[in-house]
């Protein structure tokens, strides 16, 4: 890892993942990448549709203030999640949003934001929207580069249920390589879609 | 090449330390924040031949740790704010029968249901009132992971080593933060288990100070018979209202905790050498503390923390010392100043006390904390 101190959060609704992308991409780096890492959950007393939120502290060393102070990556399945958790960002993060279910972010935001069809992507792809979240995390692989690819797919075999195994590497794949086709843009507003992969190449 | 090192949330830790300290039964009802350590239990105590049993309310599973420790077992519950208020009853009667047990309560913002997922340090002065009479109390505030598997562990040893109920204000930051810690090796833990009789049946008592300030304690289903009840009782176990009998054996269980401070009070002193302001911490605000110390210290400002792990029984002595050393004392809590109230009083005008009091659910962050320290300087 470049950076010695990097902080994500992965927002969305009850029900759609948010916690075990936040397991996934913490463990991943304490096992896989030899990094100092914790994950703290957020949600309401509504145990599906209520806004969650997961925030991912990384560092090189012991970390000692558990929850975030300083967002480098922000990233939101639902406009719900968005306007509770936008808070705390740098001005340079990055900030994903999946259009079907966030369609509303404030004007002239100075981070960068990537518009992707995750949840588009994984009903198509996987054949459960329930696959958008480690998409996501596949996409955090790809433009952060603070996890390798392989690494993620690790941790995804470490923690996902049995038997989804085979359409959660896919996801992963599918996330890391709209990443990189994100990486090669160079608008403020990137909006991503499957058309820009080549899926032959996963 | 370090060897225990995994991944655990805070809840599961509860789970596997009090397994670890030998604990086989869990008697609970599921309550936000606390319900992951149901849900460990209800894995885990299976694999070690424990039980777990979900009740039908809160106060059925206080009931339920009181009876299962009767009969010899260790027991652990888990709840929140509001089901801790229903269990203080069958708590109260545990501390006047001197059964020990453990109690985790992930603390939640209040009153009544409050804010059920949210973080708050509510339950301060719940654990040491919540029950109504004169009881001795310990109270554990972990704030790191590690320290969740060690006090856990301590928790349930000294509700052996004193036969009383132990209480462990576990915050939810903590009990839902997961990341990779190193567990202690199983073979060098210190494990207190609780004094049995010497005596044969008939000669036995179950309250008979004769041994002290904590009394044997027999197993039921073993051929020892004793009376259990929460009225007074005299060493039989049958209830008396014989002045002079209740007044001593009052007095014991109070004396059970109070001549034994020096074994149960636990805190740490951070940066404290040449400090004149200093933060007076428990639980995960005392890693916001933490954090805000060190950034106050590259301004050239003296402050330091005195941060407690058991916050009941209160290190009196050491707070005292403290108000006529300090020009300041600030008490960062998720609650509106039940502890800062408390060292107000130690204070007696000796030294400003500070608090910083949040209640919306949102931690208490290192900017706030180092806000009013440059205020006070």
């Amino acid at each position: 890892m470049k950076q010695n101190h990097y902080e994500a959060r992965f927002a969305g609704v009850g029900g759609q993942g948010v916690i075990l992308a936040g397991k996934i991409l913490a463990y991943g780096m304490v096992n896989y990448e030899e990094c100092q890492a914790l994950q703290t959950p957020t949600y309401t007393a509504q145990v599906r549709g209520g806004p969650t939120k997961v925030d991912v502290v990384i560092d090189k060393k012991h970390i000692e203030y558990p929850r975030t102070e300083n967002i480098d990556f922000f990233l939101s399945l639902h406009q719900k999640a968005f306007d509770l958790y936008f808070t705390d960002l740098k001005d340079d993060a990055i900030v994903v949003i999946d259009p079907n279910l966030t369609q509303h972010i404030p004007k002239d935001i100075p981070q960068q934001v990537f518009v992707v069809d995750l949840v588009e992507i994984a009903k198509k792809e996987m054949g459960n929207p329930l696959y958008a979240m480690v998409l996501a995390v596949g996409f955090f692989a790809g433009v952060t580069k603070l996890i390798k690819n392989k690494n993620v797919q690790k941790s995804v075999i470490d923690n996902a249920p049995k038997g989804t195994e085979v359409e959660n590497l896919k996801a992963v794949r599918i996330g890391f390589a709209l990443a990189k086709e994100a990486l090669k843009r160079k608008e403020d507003l990137v909006r991503l879609t499957l058309k820009d992969i080549d899926k032959n190449k996963l | 090449m370090k060897k225990n090192i995994k991944f655990y949330s805070g809840a599961e830790l509860v789970a596997k330390a009090a397994i670890d300290a030998g604990c086989r039964f869990f008697g609970g009802y599921p309550i936000t924040p606390s319900s992951e350590i149901a849900e460990h239990m209800s894995k885990e105590l299976p694999k070690v031949g424990g039980t777990f049993i979900q009740m039908e309310d809160e106060i059925a599973a206080m009931g339920s740790i009181i009876g299962a420790s009767l009969a010899g077992v260790k027991s652990l519950t888990a709840t929140s704010g509001p089901g801790f208020s229903l269990k203080q009853e069958n708590l109260g009667y545990a501390y006047m029968a001197e059964v020990p047990c453990v109690i985790c309560n992930v603390m939640r913002g209040g009153p009544s249901t409050g804010l059920p997922t949210a973080l708050a340090q509510a339950d301060i002065m719940q654990a040491k009132w919540g029950t109504h009479g004169d009881h001795p109390v310990i109270a554990l505030t972990p704030a790191y992971l590690e320290e969740v598997y060690e006090l856990t562990i301590k928790a349930f040893n000294f509700s052996e080593m004193y036969r009383i109920p132990v209480i462990i204000l576990l915050d939810e930051l903590i009990a839902h933060l997961s990341t990779a810690i190193e567990l202690p090796d199983k073979d060098l833990l210190v494990i207190k288990n609780r004094k049995g009789p010497t005596v044969k049946p008939e000669k036995y008592f179950p309250y008979d100070t004769a041994y002290g300030d904590v009394p044997p304690m027999a197993d039921f289903f073993k051929g020892y018979r004793y009376h259990v009840t929460g009225l007074s009782h005299d060493k039989t176990g049958f209830p008396t209202t014989d002045p002079d009998l209740v007044q001593a054996d009052q007095e014991r269980h109070i004396r059970k905790v109070n001549a034994n401070k020096g074994k149960i009070i636990d805190f740490e002193y951070y940066k404290m050498r040449d400090a004149d302001i200093v933060i007076f911490a428990y639980g995960s605000t005392s890693r916001a503390a933490r954090v805000a110390i060190d950034k106050a210290r590259k301004l050239g400002i003296k402050v330091g923390m005195m941060r407690l792990r058991v916050i009941w029984p209160l290190p009196e002595a050491e707070i005292l010392k403290l108000c006529s050393k300090v020009k300041a004392i600030i008490v960062p809590e998720m609650n509106l100043g039940q502890l800062s109230n408390v060292i107000e009083k130690f204070a007696a005008d000796r030294t400003k006390i500070v608090g910083i009091n949040h209640v919306g659910g949102v931690p208490i962050h290192p900017s706030n904390i180092l806000d009013v320290i440059k205020e006070v300087k």
